[in-house]
This record gives C-alpha cells, sequence and structure tokens, in this order.
C-alpha cells in the first residue's frame, strides 16, 4: 500500500503549490517539498526489504480488458531511480527557490516539477508495460512545459517544441513495441514479460519489438542521431536541466534499457544497436561538449556523451558491464546536477553563459568554485571520486567485449578516447570559469549566491566524495539490488575499490587524463580546425524535414479541403464506388435463393411514374418550382409504395411529411433564386451523370440482393411479445414507443434540437424578398384568398379531431403519435396560410419552443417515471379500464409517451414552419409597388 | 417485381446524388430530399416486399409485414424532414449573409487570399 502513496503524495503535491503565491517564495517552496519528502521517507521505510533482495508490488485493475492494471514494484532497480528522483527532486526544489526571479510564477514551476517528478517515478515504479508507457507520456507532457516555462521567449518555445516532437515520436514507437511484446508475451504484466526471455527472443516479431522499444529508449537519452533536442532544451530555466538531464528525463531511456533488459538483452543484435550507438554518441557528445561556448551546451553534450558511455554499457554483453551502467548512472547524475547547478549560480551571478566572457571568478566565489573542481573532477574520472569509480570499471568491461569481432580493439580505443576528450572539456569548464585572471568582460561584479543555493550543490558533491572514497561500505548493497533487478542472470561477485593494482584500465585512464590535459592545451588549433566547418547539425535537417512535412499536409489538405462542397461529394461518393463497387465486383451472384413476386400492371405503372418523375426532378432542376412539383409527385408515390406494401402507418407518416415537406420547400423558395444559372460545364455534366448512375446501379444491385435473400429476422420476437408485452395490437406503434422507445426518444431529441437550430438561423436575418415572380409579374394583391380562408377554418375542428383519433388509436390500430402530431402541423399550417401569420398570431397566442421542449420533456420523465416502481428505464404498464359511456378501453404509459413525441413533432415542425413564414410579413413587397 | 423494385430505389438514389453534385444549395436540398426517399425504401424493403400483410395483431392474420424495418422507417422520415428543413433555412441564411446560393464558400475564399 505505501507503493501507491509514493507515487500519489507528489501527485497531490502538484497541486499543493497551487496554494501558494509568489509573494511568500519559502513557504511555497516548503509546501512544495512537504509530500515528495514524506514519499522518500517511505521509499527508505521499504529500503531494508528491497535491498535483501525482495520485490514489492502492488496492484489494482484499471481496465482489465486491455491488460491494462496500476500496478506498482519496488525493486532495487525502482529504488535506486526512486532515490535518485526524490532526493535530487527535494535539492531542485530548494534550490529553484533562490534562482527564480521574482517575475517567474513560483507556483506554477512548483506545478510542473511535481507533475513531472511524478510522472517519472511512475516509470520506473510501474509494473505493467502500458501503465510504464502512459507514465512515459506523460513525462513528455510536463517536460514540454518545463522546458517551455519561459514562454515569452522563441528560444524556449522551439526548445520545447522540438523535445515534445522528439520524445513524443519516440513515445508511439515505444508504445507499439510495448504492444508488440505484450502480444508475444500475452500478458503486461512487467514480471512475466521479464521471464520470457526465450519466447520473446525466438519469437519472429523480436526484431520489430527491439527496434521499436529502442527507438523510444534513445529518443528520451538522446541518443544519436536523436541527440540535437537536449542541447535546445537547454533554453528550460536551469533547475530544470539540472533536474530533466541528470537524474531524470534522460535517464528513462537508460531505465528503459535496464528494465527490459533481461527480457531483450543477449542477442547479436542488441548488442550491436545497442554498444554501437552508445559508443558513436560517447565519441559524438564529447567532441561537441569540447567545442561550445555555451556553459550549459558544454554541460548538455556532456550529458549526451555520458548517456552513451552508459547505454553502450547496457549494450556489452557482460553482467559487469550493466552493473558498471547502474553505478554511472548513480555517479552522473550526482556530479551533473551539481555542475548544472553550479552553472545556473554563474549565470545568475554574472548574467552570461558564454565561456569566453567568463573567467577568474574564484577570487568571488570561493566555495561556488571548489563545488566545480570536484564536480569536474568527478566528471573527468579523476582517482578519489566516484566518477572515477564507474569509468575505471567501464574501460575495464571494454577490454573484454567482442563487439566488432576481430575490430574488437577498437571497442577500448574509443572508449579511451572518449574519457580523454571528457577530461579535456572538464578541465576547460573549471579552468575557464574560474581560473584564468580576472574577469574583464562582466558588468556586474559576481558574489557568492545565498547559502541554501549552495547547499543542494554541495549535498550531492559530498556525496560523491564519499562514493569515491568508500564504494564498498556506502553503494554496494544497492547496486547489487539493482543489478539483481536489471539482470537475467545472478549479479557476479564484485568489489568496488579504488585500487585494483597496475593493470590495463589503470593506464587507459592515465592516458585519459594525461591526453585530456594535452588536449586542452592545444584546443586553439581545435578550434581553428573546426572553424572550416559550416555550422550544420541535426536541429538544421530537422527544420527542414519539419518544414518539409507541413508544407507537404498544406499541398494535400489544400487539394482535398478546398472549401468546395462539390468536391467532398466527389470523393464521398468515388470512395463508396470503389468499396461497394468492389466487393460487388468479388460476390458471384446478386440472385439469392429466393424466387421473385409476380408483376401486375399497376406495379408497372406506379414504378415507371416514380422513375419519370425521379429523373423530371433531376433533369429540370433549373427550373426549380417544376422540378419541386416533381419531388412532391415522387414522395406520393413512395407512400403509395409503403400501402401498398402492408406498411399503412408508413404511408400515413410518408404522406404527412410529404406535405409539411412541400410547403416548407415552397416558402423557402420564396426566399431563393427562382431559377439555376447553367453553370456546369458539359465535361462535368457527363461525369456527374456517369457517377450518379454508377451509384444507383450499385444501389439497385444491393437491394436486389438483399431482396432475394432469404431473411432471418428478429422481428418474430416483436410480433410475439406486442400484445403480452407492451399491451398493444400495432405492432410497429410498441416498437417505437415501447420496445426501442429510448431510440425514439432519441430521435424526437434531434428533432427538437433542429428545430431550435433552426429558430436560431432565422434570428435576424435579413431576407431579400422578390416583389414579383421571376417572369416579372407582381404578386397577386389578393393574399388570402377567400374560399381558402374559410374551407380551412372550417376543416380546422375536423382535423384536430382527426389527429387526436389518430393518436388514441395509435398502440392498436395504424396512426400514433408521429402521425398524429404531423396531421395537427398541417392543419395548423393551413391557416397560416390561408389567414396570414398575423391573423394566426393572434389567435394561437403560444410559442412552439416550450412546446417542442416540453414533449421531449414528458418523453423522458415517463420514462424516469418506472424508476419509481423499480423498473429500468422506459419500462411500460397497462391495463384494461372500463370508462362509462366509452367502455373498455386499453391504456399504456407508453401512450403517455407517445404524447410527448406528439407535441415535440407539433413544436417542432411549426417552429420550423411558422418562424420561416414570419419573415415574409414585415414589408410585404406586393403592396409597394414603387418597388421595381 | 423484386427487380422492379431494386430499379426504382437504383433510380431515385441516382437523380438524388445527381442533385447534390450541382453547384446551388437548392438543387441540394432536393437532392438530398430524393436520396432520403431511395433510402428509406431501400431500409424498408430489408424486411421483404409483403403484399396483403396484417398491419396489426389479429386472432387470424395469415401472414405479418416485417415491422421492424417499419418503425426504423417511421423515424427516418421525421428525422429526413428535419434534415431537409434544417438544410434549407441553412440555405436561406447563407444567402442572407453572403448574398449567394453558391454552395462553394465564397466568404472563407475571400479571407484566405486576404491574409496571405
Amino acid at each position: 500500500m505505501s507503493l501507491l502513496f509514493i507515487v500519489l503524495l507528489p501527485l497531490l503535491g502538484s497541486l499543493v503549490p497551487l496554494l501558494g503565491s509568489n509573494d511568500r517564495r519559502s513557504l511555497c517552496a516548503l509546501i512544495t517539498a512537504v509530500l515528495p519528502a514524506v514519499a522518500l521517507g517511505l521509499v527508505m521505510t521499504n529500503l531494508g526489504d528491497v535491498l535483501h533482495g525482495n520485490v514489492l508490488t502492488y496492484s489494482v485493475p484499471w481496465i482489465p480488458q486491455l491488460g491494462l492494471d496500476f500496478a506498482l514494484r519496488l525493486d532495487g532497480l525502482s529504488l535506486l531511480f526512486a532515490l535518485l528522483i526524490l532526493g535530487i527532486g527535494l535539492l531542485i526544489i530548494t534550490y529553484t527557490r533562490f534562482y527564480l526571479s521574482a517575475n517567474d510564477s513560483m507556483p506554477r514551476f512548483y506545478a510542473y516539477l511535481m507533475l513531472f517528478l511524478t510522472a517519472m517515478l511512475g516509470i520506473v515504479m510501474a509494473d505493467n508495460l502500458l501503465l510504464l508507457w502512459v507514465f512515459w507520456e506523460l513525462t513528455s507532457l510536463s517536460s514540454f512545459l518545463l522546458i517551455g516555462f519561459w514562454h515569452t521567449q522563441t528560444n524556449a518555445r522551439r526548445g520545447a517544441r522540438v523535445s515534445l516532437t522528439v520524445t513524443a515520436m519516440g513515445g508511439l514507437a515505444l508504445l507499439a513495441g510495448l504492444l508488440l511484446l505484450g502480444q508475444i508475451v500475452g500478458s503486461y504484466d512487467m514480471q512475466t514479460v521479464l521471464e520470457s526471455r526465450d519466447v520473446i527472443q525466438q519469437d519472429a516479431r523480436y526484431l520489430p519489438v527491439v527496434l521499436l522499444v529502442l527507438l523510444g529508449a534513445f529518443t528520451k537519452s538522446a541518443q544519436f542521431p536523436f541527440q540535437f533536442w537536449l542541447p535546445q532544451a537547454m533554453a528550460a530555466p536551469t533547475p530544470v536541466s539540472a533536474f530533466l538531464h541528470s537524474a531524470t528525463m534522460v535517464k528513462a531511456g537508460v531505465f528503459l534499457l535496464a528494465r527490459l533488459h533481461p527480457a531483450l538483452a543477449g542477442s547479436e543484435l542488441w548488442l550491436y544497436l545497442v554498444g554501437l550507438t552508445g559508443l558513436v554518441t560517447l565519441i559524438y557528445g564529447a567532441y561537441f561538449a569540447l567545442i561550445k561556448y555555451d556553459i550549459k551546451a558544454i554541460l548538455a553534450y556532456s550529458t549526451v556523451s555520458h548517456l552513451g558511455l552508459i547505454t553502450m554499457l547496457f549494450g556489452l554483453d557482460s553482467r559487469m558491464a550493466t552493473l558498471a551502467g547502474l553505478f554511472h548512472i548513480l555517479n552522473h547524475a550526482l556530479f551533473k546536477a551539481s555542475l548544472f547547478m553550479v552553472a545556473g549560480i554563474v549565470d545568475h551571478e554574472c548574467g552570461t553563459r558564454d565561456i569566453r566572457k567568463l573567467k577568474g571568478l574564484r577570487r568571488y566565489m570561493p566555495i561556488t568554485a571548489a563545488l566545480a573542481i570536484l564536480g569536474g573532477a568527478s566528471m573527468a574520472g579523476v582517482p578519489l571520486l566516484n566518477g572515477y569509480l564507474s569509468k575505471e570499471m567501464m574501460l575495464t568491461e571494454t577490454l573484454e567485449t567482442d563487439l566488432l569481432g576481430g575490430l574488437a580493439w577498437l571497442v577500448p580505443v574509443l572508449a579511451t578516447v572518449g574519457s580523454l576528450i571528457s577530461a579535456a572539456y572538464s578541465l576547460r569548464f573549471v579552468r575557464n570559469i574560474f581560473f584564468m585572471g580576472p574577469p574583464e568582460a562582466l558588468e556586474v561584479t559576481p558574489h557568492e549566491p545565498p547559502l541554501m543555493m549552495r547547499a543542494p550543490a554541495l549535498l550531492m558533491i559530498t556525496l560523491g566524495v564519499v562514493i569515491g572514497l568508500l564504494p564498498a561500505l556506502t553503494v554496494t548493497s544497492l547496486l547489487h539490488a539493482a543489478a539483481d533487478a536489471a539482470l537475467a542472470d545472478p549479479v557476479p561477485e564484485f568489489h568496488l575499490a579504488i585500487w585494483h593494482g597496475f593493470n590495463l584500465p589503470l593506464l587507459m585512464s592515465a592516458i585519459a587524463l594525461g591526453g585530456g590535459i594535452a588536449l586542452y592545451a592545444l584546443r586553439k588549433h581545435l578550434f581553428a580546425f573546426q572553424r572550416q566547418f559550416k555550422p550544420l547539425d541535426a536541429l538544421t535537417i530537422y527544420e527542414a524535414t519539419m518544414q518539409c512535412i507541413v508544407r507537404a499536409a498544406q499541398t494535400g489538405l489544400g487539394a482535398l479541403e478546398n472549401g468546395s462542397l462539390q468536391r467532398y461529394m466527389l470523393w464521398l461518393v468515388i470512395t463508396v464506388l470503389c468499396l461497394a463497387g468492389g466487393s460487388l465486383v468479388i460476390t458471384p451472384s446478386l440472385q439469392g435463393s429466393l424466387q421473385q413476386q409476380p408483376l401486375d400492371g399497376v406495379l408497372i405503372a406506379g414504378a415507371a411514374i416514380t422513375i419519370l418523375a425521379g429523373l423530371a426532378t433531376a433533369f429540370l432542376h433549373r427550373q426549380r418550382l417544376i422540378s419541386l412539383l416533381m419531388l412532391s409527385v415522387v414522395g406520393l408515390m413512395v407512400s403509395l409504395a409503403f400501402a401498398r406494401f402492408s406498411a399503412p402507418d408508413l404511408a400515413l407518416t410518408q404522406l404527412a411529411v410529404e406535405v409539411v415537406t412541400m410547403i416548407l420547400l415552397m416558402l423557402a423558395l420564396f426566399f431563393l433564386p427562382q431559377r439555376t444559372p447553367k453553370e456546369s460545364s458539359g465535361l462535368r455534366i457527363v461525369r456527374d451523370v456517369l457517377l450518379s448512375a454508377g451509384f444507383g446501379g450499385i444501389l439497385a444491385s444491393l437491394n436486389y440482393a438483399v431482396l432475394t435473400q432469404p431473411i432471418d429476422s428478429i422481428s418474430q420476437f416483436f410480433l410475439d411479445n406486442s400484445v403480452p408485452g407492451g399491451g398493444g395490437h400495432n405492432v410497429v406503434n410498441v416498437i417505437l414507443v415501447d420496445f426501442r422507445g429510448f431510440d425514439t426518444l432519441g430521435e424526437i431529441t434531434v428533432l427538437g434540437i433542429a428545430g431550435i437550430g433552426i429558430f436560431k438561423l432565422l434570428n435576424r436575418l435579413r431576407l431579400f424578398m422578390p416583389s414579383s415572380d421571376f417572369e416579372g409579374r407582381p404578386w397577386s394583391p389578393d393574399s388570402h384568398p377567400m374560399i381558402l380562408a374559410i374551407v380551412s377554418q372550417t376543416l380546422l375542428p375536423l382535423a384536430l379531431l382527426v389527429s387526436v383519433f389518430i393518436f388514441l388509436r395509435g398502440h392498436n390500430a395504424p396512426g400514433g403519435g408521429f402521425i398524429a402530431g404531423l396531421v395537427t402541423s398541417v392543419a395548423l399550417i393551413l391557416m397560416y396560410i390561408a389567414r396570414g401569420v398575423d391573423w394566426a398570431q393572434q389567435r394561437l397566442a403560444f410559442q412552439f419552443q416550450p412546446i417542442a421542449v416540453a414533449g421531449v420533456g414528458i418523453a423522458a420523465l415517463t420514462g424516469l417515471g418506472s424508476w419509481l416502481f423499480g423498473y429500468p428505464f422506459l419500462t411500460s404498464a397497462f391495463g384494461h379500464f372500463h370508462i362509462p359511456l366509452i367502455g373498455d378501453v386499453e391504456l399504456a404509459t407508453a401512450m403517455l409517451f407517445d404524447l410527448g413525441v406528439y407535441f415535440t413533432v407539433i413544436g417542432a415542425t411549426l417552429m420550423i414552419l411558422a418562424n420561416l413564414g414570419k419573415l415574409t410579413t414585415p414589408h410585404r413587397p406586393s403592396k409597394q409597388k414603387e418597388q421595381s | 417485381m423484386e427487380a422492379l423494385y431494386a430499379t426504382m430505389t437504383g433510380a431515385l438514389a441516382a437523380c438524388g446524388l445527381y442533385l447534390t453534385l450541382r453547384g446551388r444549395t437548392f438543387p441540394v436540398v432536393v437532392g438530398l430530399t430524393l436520396l432520403s426517399y431511395a433510402v428509406n425504401l431501400f431500409l424498408f424493403s430489408t424486411g421483404g416486399l409483403t403484399t396483403n400483410g396484417a398491419a396489426v395483431i389479429k386472432e387470424h392474420a395469415g401472414h405479418y409485414a416485417d415491422p421492424l424495418p417499419q418503425a426504423l422507417v417511421l423515424t427516418a422520415i421525421v428525422i429526413g424532414f428535419a434534415m431537409t428543413a434544417f438544410s434549407v433555412i441553412l440555405a436561406i441564411r447563407v444567402r442572407g449573409e453572403l448574398g449567394s446560393d453558391d454552395v462553394n464558400m465564397a466568404r472563407s475564399d475571400e479571407s484566405r487570399e486576404g491574409k496571405s
């Protein structure tokens, strides 16, 4: 359980700083530090257990269907990293308190920092591959926030963007790799994966798994050729650099190598990929660290180089090499974090990070200088310091390797060269900043920073010295536990000591240190040599690639999405033609096992009229009114088709909708041009006709195939249960209001939303109203013909009565809420047409929006009502009642639901039509003869 | 009969699609309506074409028309009306705002040119 709190407390901690304010900075730092300090304490309480070789785990299911558990583990490897993350994290919090200026928001910084810290803890403690990946992505995101903390600076924004792009890209590759790994093993559980080495390495998918996982690790750990994001990330505040580039972010990559080492390492593939990448990065980073002028850039490239060293050690096929790699992770974190802090102090006190302007600072800040000397010496690998021990182990292991076969001697030679350059840049960093005479180029007089700003670096350097002097007493058990977790085989016997006698590694160390001093002395020639190259780095290539991608995306998008509805329709239709047409081509026959039913004259005539009317609608579309009339013929014929094929409900609905649609479209046509100009070229018409014919042909083929196949429908259930289960004889209506009531509720909601949307669209709309028809004839002054007015008024009560009748009988005979609502709407709209909007509004003194809303409300409440009786949503109850005079009546709560449907349909339909009609009234153009 | 029915559905769909490919709003709306007729006919026919089927449950009914596609199509007809209404009102609004019933979004093109 304490494992959960180790991760959870810092996560809560990311909210704590937001309680603090920028005015009380020490308090803000203090409250931020509390929760990670408690978490560190929790780690310490488990220290003994883990050092004895126990693995503590904690697990709760998260998404079991995906194999994702919230599973945490604390083994030696997690312990090493958790101590580094929390310990250095606390020191960074202290340091930041004095580093940030009053203009920077301290609570925001601490919140990001704690989020990042949590993510790192999650990575190192995850006991599930997918969970590990979740935290992995979280580090990419939170480091983006941290690097871009000074978001007003271009550099910071660019650095943040570059690091996010590179690490997130690697993160996606890692996800693919982990998914494959999980599929091979059959589980995402870490322990299972780590124990399945043979299964994994014999699987054909081992190659992609290794490539993808390494892509993730190498991008995160800034290995060649992805190293370029790390120097860019130096635009971050120095505490961020000190944290991200010593103990955390970049160490996540090498952590992953160590974590999956038992499962993935040991093959030739791993040896060459990891070993050689590490070696190349080691030399590359060291060289650039030597020639940079920005002191943070020197440290950044040095970090790249040291990460290369660690990576190489994890690649070498030896257990001791892995141990050396883990030891160097610890040592590097200690000296690099303190050196970054020193760089931050120098920057803070002198206002510059240019090594050409800095010198002789020893006189102004002797203690800081001492820290830098010790840290630099550790980085260079000077004996009696911790850096020396792991470097010595590294050199020993390079002598043992058989990487590169016959050329195996190259590895120790290159490793020595790397150490040599490392010694040279360490010397340059220390000597150029703190020695070499008094500073001349500085505008301010530097002095020692506050004690608490030095204290974190002091603590880490002291620890480094202690480890360097007494390695056997201090870190042996921790390293043993960590190596136990990172190795599939038992941990080899090892003995940490400063003195191993006169041997080859000692000679190599001596060569590296002596050569480093010589190289430093001759650096002028090196800089002169370097000046003849144009500064081309990976970042330029990266930027060019990004621009290329953006341009390609813009071109592609411009071609696909050009704002033309016609173009979109074209793509849609072509896709349908390809997909549906393609699958029809491979279908052997459309004809199913059913025989066709016989034809008769009425059917042929009906179909002919429908098809001809459809064709007329399409080909007379430039004369819009005629086209519209043809459309209404199609609608009527469709209604008749429904009637012919035993669907009276559909026929009634279609008929009523047809009337409403026609009124609507005619009214709309009043506000739109009466004719369509001739625009399409002949070629386009041919193209569209061909596409449409193809589409129609495919649809007809599909329809024919469906019709001639025997169907195995679930409808029998509805037929059987309609009366006993729903209390209604009209199955269609019972399905709508009972069996599938939830669907209907959704649909009337959509109807209501459409009505409200239209209401808003028509709001404050100014329209041009033609004063005459398209042939120039003025509208008839007789706007409300008397016959229509009288007939419609007479019909209204009758129509309302019919609609009530249709509604009431709907449950047992064709009818129902939809149809009744449409009939009522038509009757009311007829009043509008016959008498005009003003007249009708005076008499219909209510708004339609509330009716639609009330309809949806009634339906929903009816559904909710069944909860009161302990039944699921929308359960219908029904019974037989005897009403005097009327007789035996069957009533169901579904009728109440249907009432909701009824009101929604009326409300929505009238909202649409009456509001559109209203637009015609204010200045009736026919009455204003003076208009042209 | 099935072949004739399928031909009718296909023909209506073809005419509807041809209209939706036009460049002015009103034919597009009419085309959408035609398309929805075709789609409704298609959906309806998935239950088979029943002649003289019973529409309500009776004691001695011979055979019933499949009620499920009917229920689906019934709501589809009403929703289809809402869609037609929304698109035609949108067309009116666009004409009111832009003064044109061209479907190819004249205004965004202008603003894009203005920026570059």
